[in-house]
């Protein structure tokens, strides 16, 4: 199926929410547009607002916010954390594309954190890009209107007269032009053009959006500036490490403080009890000093003795045996369809298969670190977090501050991966900070980083399915064991988010008879969301599964696969946030034609095929590898084929699509957290290894741009990678791997070359 | 606690009361406010610190400042008087940095490659980069803009 076959299929977007917008005046001279975040279409608002009039308060209340100022440059606010994700560079692209303005013209500047202006500021969920694509389009539309319709006032024309390109209004019969820096003055006095009204670009019109380019702190990053959270500096700043318990949970009671002062360097030393539990402020003792180095050292000398009486026991090996026995137990029913357990009996052939995965870390390169300055009663803080904007409550609450005394600044984040939605390092930062009469930098170190995590949850899955005598799957049932920290909901990322989630997974709409259950266990360890949250253990699971299904039926896992797709309509019409069997047709033919699914190969190499559809992204990937007798994998290739809707940065994209492919490969092949008695077995890389250069395999992406709106690149990619390498590993060897990493079932990764 | 003196990107600098086993990187970082040089794991697994000794890639942060004796050369030193290195700009045209955090050791470790092979396979490469993790895994495009930046100073006659 082409793209425009799929486009033709799928026009219903929702309809676009207009936003309102207001001027404002006063700040820098030029034209400036804002929004005001909670105003209803209803809503009276000023039309005009003159900066002067405002206090600073108000002034946080623009968003969306489109400055030109008098020489031309355009500035845009973006109110969401960059992580890595690029849209420090696609929110300018947006803007400038509605705009027509010169790139190299336009620059984005963090807002500062103020949720009760700006609405959630967060990075997570691949969410950026959605919630920002409509009111971004709008401001930059505005503008535009606006600069025509100065210059058209300018030369006396109608603005059917005029059109605009490069930073310039054209006028049609002349040809004259006019820079936007002539014009921003003369724009500023005129009213907003009615949003109902506004003409945004249809998709043919454009010619940034679409194209590649290159992050904007690009320049700054080769030349090593100081645009990250670790990197900040104030005057007469202090170092700061904090040691908390090898078992997590333990608390504090005594240390050898006094021989700790004693050390080069060393300030002050002190016990903090803990608040509130690991996702604010662990028990520990903290230590303030001259410099990192010295702090290091000084921690290492720590000897702490630690009340272990409320830590945690957890221990991967009696997991393990309790899920065992849970396996057949029916568990807590999550979703349901037809009538599961008869067919189930009734079946000539069914199949059962126990799958499980272990723990893995998030492994942010930039280890988690924190400047705060407490002075005049105002904490302030340098975050590198993907939620800056509820670090302030949850400060707040933690030490017992108002939330109006804490200001949090945004930094770049090396490394999110849904690690950074966490802000117990902030907190941690605040309570030394309070603590020294001087800023400080909170600075763990690797050790602390992969101990003090939250958690990729481990899990098992019982599954079974049923065949109809053709080889048809009718039936299928996911028991899901997964843990619990509260007795209640699962853990973050340990199970779907609703049970309506449940009721939407793969392939529910072709099937007879389907179930969701859930088991939870006890878990004291904290889990966290970590790349593509639960999408990335499920998809290993049902498309491995899925594959042995196909397997035992005989037939062409493609073709099996197409048919549990399905060729009917959206599960629920008009939402992107169901799976849209059209568009999950369209990539799982792309990359079996880019793959030359159905070749001969040579004994021991294979190709293997998974689909899956999170975060709004239909995805379907084909691994080529070679298996030896040794088990060492060579994955020779890996085929994408996605569908996001519209790229708007196809550098930008392509490289969050690969490197969600090769995170996928990275934490399958052999990264695993170890609980042994409640302690974290791994320290550092040298026993988590990531994915190195010399292992990295030829990844080709192909973007099915079908017609609907950008959703998120940094998360749907990752899910189908594993099964597709294990789909390909079992028809290479004949060896299914149902336990992740695969190293524990023997298998490793080779090298592309020898060196 | 000693003073240390040493030079660094051509420039004779003064580290004021460290510790004699106070690793390069600490003394970059927080004495002498040089930001570039990252810290990853501190014990020479990810190459994030990567500075250069005498020409030669080290960790930084396994290399005690009282051993440092040769001319050093960090991120900071490797654009000429605000013109970007051959490294430099392939790696912002082929837009290699995802967040960014690995990518000045990555760069210290390309250069001192280019500096001994100029005509790098990616069998040098690998061997080259094996020590650099990049979380972000933008291995592929590392891996061109080396590719393109030896190019680039064939072209120039550099090499
Ligand atoms: S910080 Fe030196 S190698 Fe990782
Ligand atoms: S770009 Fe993020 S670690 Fe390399």
């Amino acid at each position: 199926m082409s793209d425009s076959t799929v486009n033709a299929h799928l026009h219903n977007w929702p309809k676009m929410n207009r936003r309102r917008f207001i001027k404002v005046s006063g700040i820098g001279g030029g034209l400036a547009i804002g929004g005001i975040s909670g105003c209803g279409p209803t809503e009276p608002r000023p039309s005009d607002i003159s900066m002067q009039s405002l206090d600073s308060d108000q002034l946080l209340e623009l968003n969306a916010f489109v400055h030109v100022l008098p020489d031309g440059q355009v500035q845009v606010y973006a109110k969401n954390p960059e992580i890595g994700q690029g849209i420090k560079t696609s929110f300018p692209m947006i803007v400038a594309e509605e705009m027509d303005a010169d790139f190299t013209r336009i620059k984005i500047v963090q807002s500062p954190i103020n949720q009760a202006v700006f609405g959630a500021q967060f990075a997570g969920g691949s969410r950026s890009t959605p919630d920002n694509w409509d009111r971004l389009r709008q401001a930059g539309a505005t503008a535009r209107a606006m600069l025509i319709s100065a210059a058209a006032d300018r030369w006396g024309v109608d603005q059917s007269q005029c059109r605009t390109e490069a930073h310039q209004v054209i006028n049609m019969q002349t040809g004259a032009s006019l820079d936007y820096a002539e014009l921003t003055f003369d724009a500023a006095k005129l009213p907003l053009p009615d949003a109902e009204r506004l003409e945004l670009k249809s998709r043919d019109e454009y010619r940034l959006l679409g194209t590649r380019v290159s992050g904007v702190d690009n320049p700054d990053i080769v030349q090593g500036k100081p645009l990250f959270g670790i990197d900040q500096q104030l005057p007469g700043m202090k170092y700061a490490a904090f040691a908390k318990a090898p078992r997590i949970g333990g608390r504090a009671v005594s240390a050898n403080l006094d021989e700790i002062l004693d050390m080069p360097g060393i300030s002050q030393a002190f016990i903090l009890g803990g608040s509130g539990g690991p996702t604010q402020l662990r028990s520990g003792v903290a230590i303030v000093g001259d410099n990192s180095w010295r702090v290091f050292k000084a921690k290492r000398a720590l000897r702490i003795e630690w009340d272990n009486s409320n830590a945690s026991t957890d221990d991967w090996q009696r997991i393990q045996a309790d899920a065992e026995s849970k396996a057949n137990q029916s568990g807590t029913v999550l979703a349901e369809t037809g009538d599961v357990d008869t067919a189930l009996q009734n079946s000539s052939k069914t199949l059962k298969a126990w799958y499980s995965y272990k723990f893995v870390g998030h492994a942010t390169l930039e280890p988690q670190n924190c400047t705060a300055w407490y002075h005049e009663g105002i904490l302030e803080f340098w975050a590198p977090s993907q939620t800056p904007g509820s670090a302030i409550p949850l400060v707040a609450d933690t030490l017992g501050l108002p939330a109006e005394s804490i200001v949090v600044h945004q930094t770049r984040v090396g490394g999110g991966f849904g690690r950074r939605l966490m802000n117990d390092y902030v907190c941690e930062a605040g309570a030394i900070a309070k603590m020294v009469a001087a800023p400080i930098k909170l600075q763990w170190d690797r050790e602390d980083d992969m101990r003090d995590d939250f958690f990729r949850a481990g899990g098992f899955n019982q599954l079974e399915a049923a065949l109809s005598p053709e080889g048809k799957m009718q039936t299928f049932h996911n028991h899901h064991i997964s843990f619990t920290n509260d007795g209640d909901r699962a853990v973050a990322g340990g199970g779907p988010f609703t049970a309506a989630a449940a009721s939407l997974e793969f392939p529910v709409h072709t099937l007879a008879n389907y179930r969701m259950s859930q088991t939870l266990l006890p878990l004291q360890i904290p889990c966290g969301y970590w790349r593509a949250p639960f999408s990335n253990t499920l998809a290993f699971v049902t498309q491995s599964f899925f594959h042995e299904v196909s397997d035992a039926a005989g037939r062409d896992h493609l073709e099996f696969l197409l048919e549990l797709m399905g060729n009917g309509d959206w599960l629920v019409e008009g939402n992107p946030s169901a799976l849209n069997p059209q568009r999950g047709t369209a990539v799982i033919r792309a990359v079996a034609e880019m793959a030359g699914w159905g070749r001969e190969m040579e004994p021991g190499r294979a190709l293997g095929l998974a689909f899956y559809f999170s975060h709004r992204g239909h995805f379907a990937e084909v691994v080529d590898v070679s298996v030896d007798e040794d088990k060492a994998v060579l994955i020779n290739k890996v085929w994408v084929a996605g569908d996001i809707g519209l790229i708007v940065n196809k550098s930008g994209a392509e490289h969050q699509w690969i490197g969600s492919v090769l995170d996928g490969i990275s934490s399958m092949a052999a990264q695993e957290i170890d609980i042994d008695e409640g302690a974290i077995r791994q320290t550092n890389f040298h026993q988590y290894p990531l994915l190195r250069i010399q292992q990295v395999p030829e990844v080709e992406v192909q973007f099915i741009e079908s017609d609907f709106s950008p959703t998120g690149s940094g998360e749907p990619a990752l899910p189908p990678i594993a099964p597709a390498v294990c789909n390909a590993i079992y028809t290479a060897s004949g060896h299914r791997i149902r336990n992740l990493p695969m190293s524990v079932e023997g298998f490793s990764l080779k090298s592309q070359r020898s060196i | 606690m000693p003073d240390y003196q040493v030079s660094i990107n051509g420039e004779p600098r003064t580290a004021n009361d460290v510790d004699a086993d106070t690793p390069l990187l600490w003394v970059l970082r927080d004495v002498l406010d040089m930001k570039g040089t990252k810290f990853g794991c501190g014990i020479a697994q990810c190459g994030a610190c990567t500075v250069h000794l005498g020409g030669t890639p080290i960790r930084s942060c396994s290399f005690p400042i009282s051993a440092v004796t040769q001319e050093v050369t960090t991120v900071e030193g490797l654009s000429d008087g605000g013109e970007l290195s051959a490294l430099q700009k392939t790696w912002v045209e082929l837009d290699v940095p995802q967040c960014g955090y690995c990518q000045a050791g990555q760069l210290m470790s390309a250069t001192a490659l280019l500096k001994s092979n100029s005509n790098p396979t990616d069998a040098d490469i690998d061997s080259a980069m094996q020590g650099n993790i990049c979380r972000c895994n933008s291995y592929a495009r590392i891996r061109e803009a080396i590719h393109q930046a030896a190019d680039m100073e064939k072209e120039e006659g550099n090499v």
